[in-house]
């Protein structure tokens, strides 16, 4: 007597191909619960990621448009070139960041899964 | 004799009551199996008392079911003494999208989805529920979705050996008399 039907084994495999995306998303680092945003090289602001808002950035060539969303941030908007950073697209993960460099803005995702620490003095 | 004034209270009790009642008592006996097992991990069971709800599934339809897993979570926690603690309303949120995701399930049809296709899916969304609950409201903020991958894991074993066994009594339900005391 068979106990498994073709079916089953769609669905099981189904259900092992979900347990690995949920395994590859966790180990895919740790998500952030900040953003830092600079510009100038100077901190702008350091604000949470739970917060959903639009900040405007400016720098020399204008203004970068930082959005926050559902715990992800994005340069929306940017005056420079190449539009890297706006390519980049949303960030969730510690350690990710987006460089605006003909603007002077970057941001970067902060949290306690990655660098848990701000400097170290001696 | 002076007969009473007051109507003597009649609650009808049918043949469906009396089903419930003796699969909820059978699940009910699995849920003190399960939680008497040392687990790693909070909320990493076997989750034995499904096998009662699949088989109440698959003989006497969803209605039936529902009520053998609602009945075990509550007399389980009575039980337990974790009635209206966390570990009740994380029950009850596992069985409630277990529930709905086999009222989908057991529409799959029989001649290619066997009893596998029903538990897998159902122990995937019993710990969906649970950690939907605890990441909204017991634990905002913590970590528990991290914990999602092993939950899942263990909901996947779970689901698959609970199938095996519904599907097993299901192939051979005479056998249940002698097989009672092996374990499944």
């Amino acid at each position: 007597m068979k106990l498994l039907k073709p079916g089953d084994y769609a669905v099981l495999l189904l259900g092992a191909l979900l347990t690995a995306l949920l395994f590859a998303r966790a180990l895919g680092g740790a998500g952030g619960d900040r953003l830092l945003i600079r510009a100038g090289g100077h901190v702008f602001l350091q604000t949470p990621l739970t917060t959903d808002q639009t900040i405007r950035v400016p720098g020399p060539l204008g203004v970068s448009l930082i959005e926050i969303r559902a715990g992800r941030a994005r340069v929306a908007q940017d005056p420079g070139p190449l539009q890297i950073c706006v390519h980049q697209g949303w960030l969730s993960r510690v350690g990710q960041a987006a460089l605006c460099l003909p603007n002077q803005v970057s941001i970067e995702v902060r949290g306690a899964g990655g660098k848990g620490y701000d400097s170290l003095a001696y | 004799m002076t007969r009473s004034p007051i109507e003597p209270l009649v609650l009808p009790v049918t043949a469906e009551d009396r089903r419930i009642a003796r699969l909820a008592l059978l699940a009910l006996g699995l849920t003190l199996l399960d939680a008497a097992i040392p687990s790693p991990l909070p909320g990493v069971k076997p989750g034995f008392a499904n096998i009662v709800v699949l088989l109440a599934l698959l003989r006497y339809g969803w209605r039936v079911a529902a009520w053998v897993s609602l009945v075990r979570v509550l007399a389980g926690s009575l039980l337990l003494g974790t009635f209206l603690a966390p570990g009740f309303w994380l029950a009850l949120s596992g069985a409630t999208a277990s529930l709905a995701v086999l009222a989908v399930a057991r529409k799959l049809p029989r001649r290619w989805f066997g009893p596998v296709s029903l538990s897998v899916p159902a122990a995937l969304a019993h710990i969906g529920g649970q950690l939907a609950l605890a990441g909204a409201w017991l634990l905002p903020g913590a970590g528990v979705l991290g914990l999602a991958p092993v939950f899942a894991l263990a909901a996947l074993a779970g689901g698959t050996v609970n199938g095996l066994v519904v599907a097993h009594l299901v192939a051979h339900p005479t056998a249940g008399a002698q097989s009672a005391h092996e374990p499944a």
